[in-house]
């Protein structure tokens, strides 16, 4: 690998831009796509390794090309600094998510308490708005307090996140969907929350929960059938 | 999901503070391949390793090769699989198939 590739690589990745690096096997000649002096075919195919997340080598025109996805980490917005989050957060960095941490209750949500952590003290919903953007997104709510909780999760509805998860007991999570139902969401909608948030593991601790709750997730993300919430 | 562990910053990184340093990739995969295609190894000439590119089966002989490309500066795409009779004398204990391409950092 050229100096110029690598380069160019690693400012695309810093920049979170989504890239892939076509490789010619075996002569190992490169170029990072897409680029419009590239192909269109080979352009293509890039869009799809993206899309579907997936490197592969590519035949086209009798040219062997190894196309090497590079998506910026999907996000996880975790809502509430609490002390489940203190567990959950260095867990989820740790399995490739770009995890955010939302409360604006500046006591809880301090960089000593999430070193290293992006984390906002916006309300919950103005946050949402700029972080919910897109199916590469994950929102899980762990304050148990409804002030906090339901517009991100309100807000969480109306974006096309993968994965929406509430913490809190059945009863609590009850009483969070009746609130949510008055504000407008029908059960189609309500039906994409995990709540309560994660696989049954029988969770005791914080670190056991965030577990629980990250094991969800990663099925979730992989299509496992575990993941696949029963018929309400 | 992306590799927690970021094998191209950290060979990147290593290559900035002077050392001679090759990538390995997975390229391809046939069967129960323990690690899919985009799955990387970095190497340095002073014995630095980091990432994978099998579940252990390979790395000593992808570390070999990736020596290899260090000193002569020519990439290399290897194949092995447990029906391979090639010089590598390593196979996949999965019976899985994998091409690895190797590739020194300039």
């Amino acid at each position: 690998m050229t100096p110029a590739t690598l380069a160019a690589l690693t400012a695309a990745r810093t920049a979170k831009r989504a890239v892939v690096l076509a490789t010619r096997l075996p002569s190992g000649e490169q170029r990072l796509l897409p680029d419009p002096a590239t192909p269109a075919a080979l352009n293509a195919a890039a869009g799809t390794a993206l899309a579907t997340e997936t490197s592969a080598t590519v035949v086209l025109d009798g040219q062997h090309w190894f196309l090497h996805a590079f998506n910026p980490p999907p996000r996880l917005v975790v809502v509430g600094a609490v002390h489940i989050a203190q567990a959950l957060v260095p867990m989820a960095a740790g399995l490739g998510f770009g995890v955010v941490v939302v409360d604006p209750r500046r006591s809880f949500a301090t960089s000593e308490r999430f070193p290293g952590v992006e984390v906002s003290t916006d309300w919950p919903d103005e946050a949402m708005a700029a972080l919910a953007r897109d199916q590469r997104t994950a929102v899980v709510t762990l304050t148990h307090d409804p002030k906090l909780d339901d517009p991100a999760l309100d807000r969480a509805l109306r974006s096309e996140a993968y994965f929406i998860g509430a913490l809190g007991s059945r009863k609590t999570h009850a009483a969070r969907l009746a609130r949510l139902r008055e504000l407008g969401h029908d059960e189609a909608a309500l039906a994409r929350i995990h709540g309560p948030v994660g696989l049954d593991i029988a969770a005791v601790t914080a670190p056991e929960i965030a577990v629980s709750i990250l094991a969800q997730l990663v099925a979730a993300r992989r299509g496992a059938a575990i993941a696949r919430k029963p018929a309400a | 999901m992306t590799e927690a562990e970021d094998v191209l910053a950290l060979a990147a990184q290593w290559r900035s503070e002077g050392e001679l340093v090759a990538i390995a990739t997975v390229t391809e995969t046939w069967g129960s391949s323990p690690r899919p295609a985009g799955s990387q190894m970095a190497v340095t000439r002073s014995g630095r390793m980091a990432g994978s590119v099998s579940g252990g089966c390979i790395e000593g002989a992808v570390a070999e090769a990736a020596l290899a490309s260090i000193a002569s500066g020519t990439p290399q795409l290897l194949d092995f699989g447990v029906t391979n009779e090639r010089a590598w004398e390593v196979g996949l204990a999965c019976g899985g198939k994998v091409k690895v391409f190797v590739e020194a950092l300039a």
